[in-house]
């Protein structure tokens, strides 16, 4: 198989950890494929930004288990895929020191937003029987 | 770097699918914090909400929405030329063939979108 594409990044020669990040870009790529365009149809072709209140979202929104399950996996996906794509941008453009300086801070704050995501998307109180979510 | 690389609608690609990714990124970092405050803070995440809702908000959801159909398209392209590298003979032909789907799909999400800015 060629290791040269048009506007892919080329397949890392080898294996490890390069080669690992370079199929999970395109696994997940293919997830957000559908999770991401499936999510920005939701929020605004379904339902229009002004009814997205926060009662709103714990009413209907994330009234079930799988809106939830949807919502966190496409956190998950898009954590990875978005900082790793960064990553390699700033491998680009920057060395040494910078590059190192750079890195942590994007990787510190993949981590802070991983943890703000998953505690609001678990904790959220539930309502029951509201509207989204009939007794 | 960004337009010395390759030339031709391979560097264009190239070259929008960086933009759009970074692009996206950056909203991702404030769509999680603005999430977060559904649960932390909902005052802020309402004040917040009302911009995202406004005419400006709708034009920047708009970009946004382009650059997550195009990196997405673009995206699928890449994957299908790296695992099926006789297409890469056809590259130009599946960017031109990205571009017909771009506008397919994203005219008509723009409209409904932007259309409260008109009062429709």
């Amino acid at each position: 198989m060629s290791l040269y594409t048009r506007s892919g990044r080329a397949r890392p020669r080898g294996g490890g950890w390069e080669l690992a990040v370079w199929y999970l870009m395109r696994l997940t790529g293919v997830g957000l494929f559908v999770l991401a365009i499936t999510h920005f149809l939701i929020v605004h072709v379904i339902y229009d930004p002004s009814q997205q209140t926060a009662d709103w979202i714990a009413e209907v929104r994330w009234s079930s288990l799988f809106w939830r399950a949807f919502d966190w996996t496409l956190l998950m996906l898009v954590l990875f895929h978005s900082f790793m794509g960064v990553r390699t941008v700033v491998a680009d453009y920057t060395r040494g020191g910078v590059r190192s300086a750079i890195l942590m801070a994007l990787y510190l704050t993949a981590i802070i937003l991983f943890v703000l995501g998953t505690l609001v998307v678990m904790t959220l109180p539930v309502v029951p029987n509201g509207p989204g979510n009939p007794a | 770097m960004l337009l010395r690389y390759r030339g031709g609608e391979g560097m264009l690609a190239w070259a929008f699918h960086r933009i759009s990714g970074v692009a996206i990124w950056a909203f991702v970092v404030l769509h999680v914090i603005d999430i977060y405050l559904v649960g932390g803070n909902p005052d802020a995440y309402n004040e917040l909400l009302a911009i995202y809702a406004s005419p400006i908000g709708r034009v920047l959801e708009t970009l946004l929405g382009a650059a997550l159909l195009y990196h997405a398209l673009n995206g699928l392209r890449i994957i299908v030329i790296d695992f099926w590298p006789p297409l890469t003979r056809y590259h130009v032909w599946l960017w031109r063939l990205n571009w017909l789907l771009f506008l397919a799909i994203g005219v008509p999400v723009a409209w409904i979108i932007l259309k409260p800015i008109f009062g429709l």
